[in-house]
């Protein structure tokens, strides 16, 4: 379950500008970015960067090259392969007065997300998993009328056992 | 070096005694010094004035006023093509950074390592539209291989030696420190690097199993070519370029960056391909069966088309940036090496060759260069080879962009490594003549001669007053059309000769030079061509040539753009 595109892991120095660079050389050279997520890694000092890349192989390598040259780039890694682990979060505000309520949590439940605002006319729930799922539940929800959602973008990590454990996380997360 | 000037940068060791603390501006100056730069060009403000007020306490640095930021980054720029050492260009904050940004762009695309320094307002004022506040570090992002705001003068020296690694190691490239004024006035330790850091290259180095494939396609190939740029120059591989090809025979094609990286004399030379190839060349490349490109990019004024460009060729490319492998055209085997390195290598894995036949076959191609036309007329190949006769061919040959960069690129006939300047990728008009005040900087033994067109000659004119300043000895050839010549063609070709805009008028060039305190002449008849220019090397300063020439004449051989070898527009018989 790798979900469309490749994945690539970025570890960049945690500077001011450093961002701007990846982003920037991302429009300079029309690169298909589908999506991109950061935030600290375990190393003080370094961010950590997931960037969904929608191009063609040759696409693709381009892309990693030329991150690469980028010289506050430490480390670029496709970890399409090999079955990683991709996640994705999101929050969704969901049209819901006390005749929808029930429907609703009920969807939640089977998703395996947890209701974390409740007002009047809305739920809003929070949802962890592979894309796929939270496309479903997302797709599940707009009958009912989507007020406001927000998505992390896609986060990946390589397998430690690299094959070994695959299915795993699939069958503990549903 | 003379030695009052070490002694004083002695005395002024023992005055700061151990550990020293220093301005920022002086330690700037400090590493710069501890760098091997000897000459800058730039132009102060006053984000960058206790910058210039260090400066004069290190008489070790020279710094030449240009006229204009761009010609400051251009001069470092031409500085470092000539001498393969990193040029340094100085300017203020605001309107003096954004004037550099044309030269910086320039140098990012021909890979010309370039550091420059920028004075930014203080801290505090930063993020607050101050008075002459522009991001340089944002506006430069695309155009420099790397930039630093420096944000503590602590970080400035250990930043400053690390802008001087980036710009030369691997692909170089220009980078930009922005400093702002009061990190500059602050006081830091300064202690030179202990060794320089060796540059990290961060591709694997090729294995043998690489080279051996590459040696397999060139030993199976009949009808193989190689075509050579920038990288070979950038390198020094001069004698492995040649060494290999003596070795496999292989003929070779240099792109107009490439041009003087392998003696256009030597019987396996072609010449230059692309949009502005002679037709042999071309027609060898659509017939090849395999590329060797070394140091090159298959940047598209060289391949047209790319769906049409090599049909039936295999591509092994040497190059040092790995992102170059495969950006353009699909590769059979790619190296990322040195140059100098990886040619002598694939040399040693390749069987000795030779493709005479095939050379004899593209040779017989060749159409002589464009006849001399009789009468009172001059062309513009009997400037150049006027130049080179007198010269003995010791002329280094910095050119502007339009028709005379290619006139100057196909009839002048290189010999001399590295003795052929021009901005290639960029194409920018108004980089020759500062660009030639740091050739001869660097190479103040060589004769220095601008070749530039009417239009892009005025474009940087003003740097005639740097150079009367400096004494700088640069001669000047101007081939003067009354067009902007290149824009004129195109509309003749592919806009119904609709001359928009591209009529121009000259001053009185030799009158101009007056002003300056130059000399000058204009040449109208072949009688005075070699006159001229002999004369031109016989005086100690600048020169400026002013060449009238056939007012609508043309480059040809052309493929347009994005075109093909099947569309090559040639010289229509009755022109000849
Ligand atoms: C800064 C800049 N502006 C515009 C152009 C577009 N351009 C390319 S060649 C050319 C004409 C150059 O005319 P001139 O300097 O007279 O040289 P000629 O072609 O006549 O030899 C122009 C305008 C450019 N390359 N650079």
């Amino acid at each position: 379950m790798s979900g469309a595109g490749r994945t690539l892991v970025v570890l960049l120095e945690d500077h001011p500008g450093a961002l701007t660079r990846v982003t920037s050389l991302f429009r300079r050279r029309n690169f298909n970015i589908d999506s991109l997520a950061v935030g600290h890694s375990e190393r003080p000092g370094i961010s950590r960067m997931s960037v969904v890349v929608a191009g063609d192989a040759s696409e693709v390598d381009q892309v990693v090259k030329q991150l690469h040259k980028l010289i506050e780039v430490v480390e670029v890694r496709d970890v399409s392969d090999g079955a990683p682990l991709l996640r994705e979060m999101a929050l969704i505000r969901v049209r819901a007065d006390s005749t929808k309520r029930g429907e609703v949590t009920e969807l939640a439940k089977l998703f395996g997300a947890r209701v974390v605002d409740i007002s009047h006319n809305t739920l809003t729930l929070e949802i962890t998993g592979a894309e796929h799922k939270v496309e479903s539940l997302v797709k599940l929800l707009s009958k009912f009328g989507i007020e406001e959602m927000v998505r992390s973008g896609r986060i990946a990590m390589a397998r430690d056992s690299a094959g070994a454990s695959v299915g795993m996380d699939e069958a503990l997360s549903a | 070096m003379t030695i009052t000037v070490e002694k004083s940068a002695d005395t002024r060791k023992e005055q700061d005694a151990v550990p020293r603390r220093l301005t920022g501006s002086r330690i700037v100056c400090e590493a710069l010094i501890e760098e091997g730069v000897r000459e800058m060009w730039g132009y102060p403000g006053g984000a960058i004035m206790p910058f210039y007020d260090a400066l004069k306490e290190y008489p070790e640095l020279h710094h030449v006023l240009v006229r204009h930021e761009q010609a400051a980054a251009h001069a470092a720029d031409g500085f470092a093509r000539a001498t393969g050492r990193v040029g340094v260009c100085v300017a203020t904050s605001g309107p003096g950074a954004t004037n550099l940004v044309t030269g910086l762009a320039t140098a990012y695309m021909d890979s010309v390592p370039v550091v420059a320094i920028t004075g930014q307002v203080a801290r505090p004022g930063i993020g607050r539209d101050s008075f002459q506040e522009t991001d340089i570090v944002g506006v430069t992002m695309p155009i420099t291989k790397h930039n630093f705001l420096v944000s503590s003068a602590a970080e400035l020296g250990p930043i400053v030696h690390e802008a001087f690694r980036i710009a030369r190691s691997g692909r170089p490239g220009p980078v930009l420190v922005d400093v702002p004024k009061d990190v500059q006035n602050e006081l830091a330790e300064y202690t030179p690097p202990a060794e320089r850091a060796p540059s990290s290259p961060r591709a694997e180095r090729p294995t043998r199993d690489t080279y051996e494939r590459a040696a397999r396609l060139i030993s199976s190939a009949h009808r193989p070519l190689i075509i050579a740029g920038h990288g070979v120059i950038i390198s020094g591989a001069y004698d492995e370029l040649r060494a290999f090809a003596e070795h496999t025979g292989i003929p070779v094609i240099t792109t107009l960056l490439g041009i003087s990286c392998f003696p256009e004399s030597h019987p396996l030379s072609l010449g230059m391909p692309g949009m502005h190839g002679p037709a042999h060349v071309n027609r060898a490349i659509d017939q090849a069966d395999l590329i060797v490109g070394v140091g090159m990019r298959f940047d598209d004024r060289v391949t047209g088309d790319l769906r049409y460009w090599a049909p039936n060729a295999r591509i092994v490319h040497m190059d040092i940036d790995p992102a170059e492998i495969g950006k353009n055209v699909p590769t059979a085997v790619g190296i990322v090496a040195d140059a100098k390195e990886g040619l002598a290598r694939l040399t040693a894995a390749c069987e000795p060759g030779d493709h005479d036949e095939w050379l004899r076959g593209i040779r017989a191609g060749m159409r002589p260069e464009r006849e001399v036309p009789t009468g009172d007329r001059f062309s513009p190949a009997e400037v150049l080879a006027a130049i080179k006769r007198t010269t003995d061919g010791r002329a280094k040959l910095v050119t502007d962009v339009g028709q005379h960069q290619m006139w100057a690129a196909r009839f002048y006939g290189y010999d001399r490594p590295n003795s052929h300047i021009s901005s290639g990728g960029l194409g920018t008009m108004g980089y020759a003549l500062p660009a030639a005040m740091g050739v001869k900087a660097g190479c103040p033994g060589d004769p220095v001669w601008v070749v530039a067109g009417d239009g892009g000659i005025q474009m940087n004119i003003q740097e005639l007053g740097t150079i009367a300043q400096e004494g700088y000895d640069i001669k000047v050839a101007i081939l003067n059309n009354g067009y902007l010549g290149m824009v004129r063609q195109w509309q003749e070709f592919f806009h119904n000769r609709n001359y928009a805009e591209t009529r121009i008028s000259s001053p009185d060039y030799s009158l101009l030079c007056r002003a300056f305190g130059l000399e000058g002449r204009k040449v109208e008849h072949r009688a005075d061509v070699e006159a001229a220019v002999e004369w031109a090397m016989s005086r100690k300063g600048a020169v400026v040539l002013d060449f009238t020439i056939e007012q609508e004449a043309n480059v040809y051989p052309m493929v347009p753009a994005g075109g093909t070898v099947a569309g090559m527009i040639e010289e229509p018989e009755a022109e000849r």
